[in-house]
């Protein structure tokens, strides 16, 4: 297992397309690193660079401590498994496993032994002398991925593995692929748009949006403390609601105090945030800190456009001064559209963007 | 789309199109097993007397054997030849990026629309310098110009729809771009190599232009200049040259027969793209 | 990106190597011939450069005008009834009937087969006034008695255009039924589910759809037609005299029997001019994606 680095590495297609700009990024040795981002965003294009199935215009590319910049995928060690699996139609599920082994002409015996203890941990055995075209998608997927695991490289590369897969398949296949990585201690990049799979999968999550990195770091610190309003708004579902406003001081606060007023959209609450007076922001609040309480405790009051329940929640979309805000409630209040309903913010639970970058203004104590 | 009303019109016309199209081909075998005496005076759709005498004398008298001989070995040779240098050139047109390479496509499609009777002239010359007038060689040089870009054409279009992540995976895997090439991609274009091999070789086998032109007498002649020329003593001989063509197309009538699915793709792969 | 440049030009050197070789030199020969005066039967003249004389003698000659008259007659036919027949047989094998296999197979023989034996069939069958043809066509009243076709250049370009169609309409309706199977079955179900009925459908789908296919189609048919060679050769010779000679037969009678390279030459670029305009126009019109990649 090794680490695998992109130090400052810029992607340019031909026609002028930037695909990459001054990325730097790390897997650790043995970590599961997950990128994600919303389709352009580049990730696709990063993990074909660590594979060298594409080339930098700039920059360098290490797997371990070995600079691979300039080599191609067939010296690099990695296994990639492919968003359509690329199973060799030709051929059955066993050479299919065993092919990488084979290229590299390693002994018959030893590619047996290897292709027999991958396929019984798989459960392929029964499949080994199928064509993948004979294959259902599950399948054909875990062969994808024995093909991978036969070769005990440095690394194994994720290309949207699921997509392609139902939903109930899929949650099986992630589990599936979270018990492999604990079992092989491997290092992992993985690759997808969907955020619920990258908060569930990854060690860390790299967040990419247009080739740029916007953030790295753990589910729950993406979740807690999103670096800009596009993370915020891309992590967590569903999705942080965000308002216009402004910030005035706290009356009667002779400054210093780490909680202001942020005021706008008709919301007006305290936030911890350090950022100056006047400052235009926006207001950034998760629907699960958006309670709804009776009216005489309730500080927002909305008017609920639709409730779609979802067995174990609600969520309640409303309207806020032609606004949308959502918020989520316990599955066995009453709330009908077409009422009002009065809302509270749980406390400190606003993050503050700044207007015009996006960025996340805290405080000291954030 | 159904048609209702229209199903028997529709019917009507396709089998009046199909007997349109089978009707020469059974009136040449009728003829051809005609003597020569009847086979002007009293056309009947049904043959009266049958004989097998046109038929001998085609191998006794003619020698067509030597004609199907050199079509054969021009159209095989030059289909082999073609297959093996064009598959070389679709591959770095489908799979490789280099500058230039909408020229090329667009250059050897232009290519392909060249009037043969452009060329015949100065290919003779160059030819008779070389002394290879009616030779194997002769033909097969000049077959080149309208196969070779067939062949490209033909499996640079197939060689796209093969999906480029099975060469990544293998890439991937290990594999040098020589092993993902034999081990991969071709096994998986078998069937278009196959396809195009068929195509070059009727567009050879048919061959007439250069054919005529090139070659000076019946040892190297082939099958459409040999039918062709066909000559009587006294009158054409109809019998002969029917009982030829029916030779000539059987087997290619037999090829398409079986072949008639792959046919269809091949045509279809490089042409039209929506 | 550099070693697969090199690559790529490696691998495409040896065809486009023949191409270059076996047309294109040949091509620019052909052009240098046609500016000399190049007669193979009278030797002792030489081969003086008489710059574009011989093309001042094509525009004056009217058998050359002659020919390409007849050579646009012969493709415009075709070329229609090809078009209207590979339609309906196109749109007749997109849907599944029984024996589909065996008619599909059925009309590509005559495709399959040389032109030259395409053009024997065809002769034999209305050659003299016993021929079937005739036989046929007095039976069933069309004819009150049995014509000689190649005596009169009307009747002559019948058995040649039929000839032509019979052998080329599969070809046709191969093109336009790949056309065909791209176009998406849902909107015709969209348009039945608005009410709309099969001439509607046919007219405001199917052929607007069809556009690009019935182009590439033209384009295909309008080039091979205008270098028609082998089957007026076998079926009419030129005839009677030259009035069947299309272009392409007349520079080969030039060169071949006449020998005048010189002036055969000059023809073969003319032909070779008229055709590569026509293939330009086309393309244009079609507008060239030719080379399109998908990275």
């Amino acid at each position: 297992m090794a680490r695998i680095a992109l130090e400052h590495v810029d992607k340019v297609y031909a026609n002028g397309y930037v695909a990459a700009r001054d990325l730097s990024l790390e897997a650790a040795d043995g970590e599961f690193l997950v990128l994600v981002g919303p389709s352009g965003s580049g990730k696709s294009t990063v993990l074909r660079l660590m594979a060298g199935l594409e080339q930098v215009t700039s920059g360098i590319i290490r797997i371990g401590e070995r600079d691979v910049t300039d080599l191609p995928p067939q010296q690099r060690d990695i296994a990639m498994v492919f968003q359509n699996y690329a199973l060799y139609p030709h051929m059955t599920v066993r050479d299919n496993l065993g092919f990488g082994l084979s290229i590299r002409k390693q002994p018959a015996a030893m590619i047996k032994e290897r292709v027999r203890s991958v396929s019984a941990s798989l459960g392929l055995d029964a499949l080994l002398d199928r064509k993948p075209a004979q294959l259902s998608g599950g399948q054909r997927q875990r062969v994808a991925l024995g093909r991978a695991i036969v070769r005990e490289p440095l690394a194994f590369l994720f290309d949207e593995p699921l997509s392609n897969l139902d939903a109930q398949l899929r949650v099986e296949t992630r589990v599936e692929l979270a018990r492999l990585h604990r079992q092989l201690g491997a290092t992992m990049v993985y690759v997808t748009h969907d955020q619920s799979e990258a908060l569930t999968l990854g060690d860390r999550i790299a967040v990419l949006r247009d080739g740029a990195l916007q953030q790295v770091a753990s589910p729950m610190e993406l979740y807690a403390r999103p670096a800009n309003r596009f993370v915020a708004g891309f992590i967590g579902s569903p999705a942080m609601n965000f308002l216009d406003g402004v910030l005035r001081t706290k009356e009667g606060d002779p400054g210093g105090g780490s909680n202001v007023i942020f005021e706008g959209s008709g919301v007006t609450i305290e936030v911890p945030c350090d950022a100056p007076a006047g400052s235009k922001v926006v207001l950034g609040l998760r629907p699960q800190h958006l309670e709804v309480v009776p009216d005489t405790e309730g500080t927002i009051r909305a008017e609920v456009v639709v409730v779609e329940p979802m067995g174990n929640e609600q969520i309640v979309y409303t309207l806020l001064e032609a606004q949308r805000l959502v918020a989520v409630a316990p599955p066995e209040l009453s709330i009908v559209p077409g009422a009002m309903v009065s809302l509270r913010v749980k406390r400190d639970a606003g993050h503050i963007f700044d207007a015009e970058s996006g960025i996340r203004l805290g405080s000291r104590a954030t | 789309m159904t048609f209702r009303w229209g199903r028997w019109l529709f019917g009507a016309v396709l089998v009046a199109l199909v007997l349109f199209t089978l009707f020469p081909f059974y009136w040449a075998i009728v003829a051809s097993l005609t003597p020569d005496a009847a086979l002007f005076r009293e056309p009947s759709l049904w043959p009266r007397t049958i004989i097998l005498d046109h038929y001998r004398a085609l191998f006794d008298e003619r020698d067509f054997l030597t004609p199907i001989r050199n079509s054969l070995v021009v159209a095989g040779t030059t289909t082999a030849f073609c297959l093996m240098v064009g598959t070389l050139a679709a591959y770095a047109m489908a799979r490789l990026e280099f500058r230039g390479k909408a020229a090329i496509m667009a250059f050897i499609l232009a290519v392909t629309m060249f009037p043969q009777i452009s060329i015949v002239s100065p290919l003779y010359l160059l030819l008779r310098s070389m002394h290879l007038i009616d030779t194997y060689p002769g033909l097969i040089m000049p077959y080149m110009t309208f196969a070779m870009p067939l062949t490209v054409w033909i499996l640079t279009g197939s060689i796209r729809q093969i999906p480029r992540d099975l060469e990544d995976a293998a890439h991937v895997d290990g594999a040098s771009r020589r092993q993902s090439f034999t081990k991969i991609l071709l096994p998986l274009a078998v069937p278009s190599l196959a396809t195009t091999a068929i195509l070059t070789f009727i567009y050879c086998w048919n061959e007439f232009l250069f054919a005529l032109s090139f070659t000076l007498g019946p040892e190297r002649q082939t099958v459409p200049v040999a039918i062709a020329l066909f000559r009587g003593q006294y009158q054409v001989p109809w019998g002969q040259i029917l009982a030829a063509a029916v030779v000539a197309t059987a087997p290619v009538a037999a090829m398409v027969l079986v072949f008639q699915r792959r046919i269809v793709q091949g045509l279809t792969a490089g042409a039209v793209k929506g | 990106m550099k070693k697969e440049a090199r690559l790529g030009w490696m691998l495409v050197a040896p065809a486009l190597g023949v191409i270059a070789l076996i047309a294109i030199f040949p091509l620019g020969w052909t052009v240098w011939e046609s500016l000399h005066m190049h007669e193979l039967r009278m030797p002792w003249l030489g081969k003086p450069f008489i710059g574009v004389d011989n093309y001042l003698e094509i525009a004056r000659d009217p058998r050359f005008w002659g020919a390409l008259g007849h050579t646009a007659f012969f493709t415009v036919v075709s070329i229609s009834l090809e078009l209207i027949l590979g339609l309906f047989l196109a749109l007749a094998m997109n849907r599944a009937f029984r024996g589909r296999g065996f008619v599909r197979a059925a009309v590509l023989v005559p495709w399959a087969i040389p032109t030259v034996v395409a053009a024997l069939l065809w002769r034999f069958m209305f050659e003299s006034e016993a021929g079937i043809a005739n036989a046929l066509l007095v039976d069933a009243g069309i004819l009150t008695k049995p014509i000689v076709w190649f005596i009169e250049t009307a009747t002559a370009w019948v058995p040649v255009i039929l000839a032509d169609v019979w052998k080329t309409t599969p070809f046709v309706a191969l093109l336009l039924l790949a056309g065909l199977q791209n176009i998406d079955l849902t909107l015709y179900e969209a348009a039945a589910v608005d009410g709309a009925n099969q001439w509607w459908q046919l007219r405001h789908i199917t052929l607007p759809l069809l556009k690009p296919a019935i182009l590439v189609t033209l384009i295909f048919r309008t080039l091979d037609g205008f270098r028609v060679f082998d089957l007026i050769y076998v079926l009419t010779g030129g005839g009677p005299g030259t009035s069947t000679e299309p272009v392409a037969l007349y520079t080969f009678n030039a060169l071949l029997q006449n020998l005048r390279f010189g002036y055969g030459s000059a023809l073969s670029v003319v032909i070779f001019a008229i055709t590569f305009g026509l293939a330009l126009l086309y393309m244009k019109g079609l507008g060239v994606r030719l080379a399109g990649d998908e990275r």
